[in-house]
């Protein structure tokens, strides 16, 4: 097995891009480092209650006494010999931050102390701050931090970094703590620290590696927090009953499926009602009302669009490109394919309402710390497909947009995971974008035809990833993982997280949509896709049954997905040809988002494996739909 | 009586007694908590070989079911026979 990068890696650290920061936070995962970053910068974060909702840092400046300060947000990690590539990446900040706030959670002070016993080692610069004590005081457990404090060396704030509690006397203390000079080795020469830490970086040479005296470390921490804590009674809690019965192998797995289906009827039921007013769950709403955006861009923008197209003589390159083509004289948001209007009302009025809904519901799960429980109940059957439990929350966040998806597959800890979890995102992972338009153009024939499509790429994401299992090595790691306590989601920190991921959306989406309907444009001015639609039509008409046109819509999906659906609309296919087409243009290459990421985290030699993969899916699926439903629908 | 944590019943309760495995994996164990002579009570396990979830340092920990069985835990249950 290949040794973990250890405490000694100056040779290493040439080649590393150094991030230097005045202040980073370092701790465990689910600590609340983002929460407390958010605190100090005013900078908006994403954070949830479940370990590793942070893969990468954050960076924000915080203005103290006439000083700024350069804050980083870091990656949790268990010790500072990582285990996975976030956590490396935790480490690698570490080496180059001037002072460290180390996060602990007051309610788990014993687990949290080893590293913090570890940075005292590295002689770090350093504050504590006992996170969480509101929790902890909740919970009937005290913490004499005065005492915390002596025994460490260095100061520890107690604060609660959801309630704002102790953040004033954490950043005095930041501000009282010495600043180290540059390049300093004389190691006794650092304030703060008393001679009482012994040094455990000492001796426990193993292969020539130095590591810490791991055993040494766990005792001192017992005896400390012996000395410190103290524990009084306290009944069980709602929180904790309700952990508990949701763990239980039947309550447990009938509470899962419970949330999965609210989840997804409540996606359903908000989506449609932001866009349409309607409210219902599957088929006719049961009632509908003058509200949303589809009545905003049909009864407020339409007749402003009518008067434009007039003024322009209803045809021209300028008609064609603003408002493009009438459909029996009237403008069609869904077909007429001009930039103001389908390039406006895919990405506001189709998509943007599913992708409030969409994060609504995500950011409650997060949240409430649900989706660890439901990464253990999956565990059996993700195991089957060589991913374990975890895997499914960047497979949940894929279904909001690829692209956090495949980042988030850094909590993973194997290569083969990283690989595997990432190429069935892309391929059988449809993002809430195209999500919205597959329901928006196929619901149109029955909520079955919608729920078939699902059908369909679940069993290839099954298949894919089965297949994906036995040809591929590596190691399969086992689950271990903390499932936090549930918590009643913080209102102002859902408003917040949900904001910036629409904001997310409008600045990512928006002008991609808007270009691509722009090239699309010109594209069929100088008429290049006829040429194309003949030399692929072999795979495209006689493989997936579909109009050779519709070449068009699978290469606009490189671009966007969601425009690509709607481009199927003016095709007139029927239910087949439209099934097919959805579940083609799912899997057929990732958006362009998304394949810069993918290659990215997985480097080019996997890349182009994850793309055969595809290339290969996508043909047998295409072609497999295409003679199976032949034999269905006449 | 020694058992594996693989083998107490849900509900069962016990001391941590050994890690077995190697020093990653026993690190790995530690830091959630799966210390020698802490108290540790299986809640559930899944069907199947799933995970065991565990309460252990007030905190439930879920663990797969091939690295359970690497933790030796003494319970204080009356064996009878």
């Amino acid at each position: 097995m290949k040794r973990p990068a250890a405490i000694d890696t100056t040779s290493k650290k040439i080649l590393r891009k150094r991030t230097i920061s005045d202040i980073l936070l370092v701790g465990q995962p689910n600590v609340g480092k983002s929460v407390l970053f958010s605190r100090l910068t005013g900078v908006r974060t994403i954070a949830s209650n479940y370990p590793g909702t942070t893969v990468t840092y954050t960076s924000g400046r915080m203005r103290f006494a006439q000083e700024t300060y350069k804050v980083l947000d870091a990656p949790g990690t268990y010790s500072l010999e990582p285990l996975d590539e976030s956590a490396r990446a935790a480490v690698d900040l570490i080496d180059d931050a001037k002072r460290i706030i180390n996060v602990v959670d007051a309610t788990h002070l014993e687990r949290h102390l080893p590293l913090t016993m570890e940075l005292l080692a590295q002689k770090k610069v350093m504050v504590v701050a006992l996170n969480m004590s509101d929790e902890a005081r909740h919970k009937g457990i005290r913490i004499d931090a005065g005492k915390l404090s002596e025994r460490l060396g260095v100061p520890v704030v107690p604060t609660a970094a959801r309630s704002g509690e102790g953040i004033k006397e954490l950043i005095h203390s930041l501000h009282s703590l010495p600043v180290p000079k540059e390049e300093e080795k004389d190691e006794s020469s650092h304030p703060g620290h008393h001679p009482h830490i012994p040094d455990y970086s000492q001796r426990d040479i193993d292969r020539g590696h130095v590591h810490l005296n791991r055993d040494k470390i766990w005792q001192r921490v017992g005896e400390i927090v012996g000395e410190v804590q103290s524990l009084h009674h306290h009944h069980h809690t709602l929180s904790q009953r309700l952990g508990e019965m949701s763990v239980h192998p039947v309550w447990g797995s009938l509470f899962a499926v419970f949330v999965l289906a609210l989840s997804f009827s409540l996606i359903r039921l908000i989506g449609e009602f932001l866009i349409g007013g309607g409210i219902g769950i599957l088929g006719e709403p049961w009632l509908e009302l003058p509200f949303g955006t589809e009545f905003l861009f049909e009864a407020v923008f339409k007749p402003l669009l009518k008067k434009l197209s007039l003024l322009l003589g209803e045809e021209g390159f300028l008609h064609k490109m603003l408002i493009g083509t009438l459909i029996d004289g009237d403008i069609d948001f869904m077909q007429s394919f001009g930039i103001l209007t389908s390039g406006l009302f895919i990405p506001l009025a189709a998509v943007l309402p599913y992708i409030i809904s969409f994060y609504l519901v995500l950011s409650l799960l997060e949240d409430s710390g649900y989706l660890p429980r439901l990464a253990v109940f999956l565990d059996n059957i993700m195991h089957r497909i060589g991913l374990h439990g975890y895997a499914i929350i960047p497979s949940l966040l894929g279904l909001g947009c690829n692209v956090p998806g495949v980042m988030a597959t850094r909590i993973l800890e194997s290569r083969q995971q990283r690989f595997i979890t990432a190429t069935l995102i892309s391929i059988a992972v449809p993002c809430a974008a195209l999500q919205a338009m597959i329901i928006g153009l196929v619901g149109d024939h029955g909520p079955w035809a919608v729920i078939f499509i699902y059908g369909m790429l679940f069993i290839t994401w099954l298949i894919i990833g089965l297949i994906l299992r036995f040809t591929s090595r590596g190691f399969r790691p086992e689950l271990l993982i903390e499932i936090p306590p549930y918590r009643i989601p913080s209102f102002r920190a859902l408003i917040s997280k949900m904001w910036m991921r629409i904001l997310g959306f409008l600045r990512e989406a928006l002008p991609v949509v808007i270009a691509a309907v722009f090239i699309v444009n010109i594209l069929y001015q100088l008429k290049a896709f006829e040429y194309m639609a003949d030399f692929t039509a072999p795979v495209i008409t006689s493989l997936w049954g579909m109009p050779k046109e519709s070449i068009v819509p699978l290469l606009v999906g490189i671009l966007r997905k969601d425009v690509a659906v709607g481009m199927f609309a003016p095709l007139e296919l029927n239910i087949k040809q439209l099934i097919t087409g959805c579940v083609v243009l799912s899997m057929f290459f990732p958006c362009i988002a998304t394949f810069v990421v993918l290659f990215r985290e997985l480097g080019l030699k996997y890349g182009l494996k994850s793309m055969a993969v595809m290339l290969i899916a996508v043909t047998l699926v295409g072609t497999a739909l295409n003679f199976s439903l032949s034999l269905i629908i006449p | 009586m020694e058992k594996l944590l693989t083998e107490l019943k849900p509900g069962e309760t016990g001391k941590i007694i050994a890690l077995r495995g190697g020093r990653r994996m026993q690190e790995r164990l530690r830091s959630l908590g799966m210390m020698e002579g802490n108290h540790i009570r299986k809640l559930s396990n899944l069907v199947w070989s799933g995970p065991v979830i565990v309460l252990v340092d007030r905190a439930q920990v879920a663990i797969g079911f091939g690295m359970a069985r690497r933790i030796i835990v003494l319970t204080n249950g009356n064996n009878k026979t």
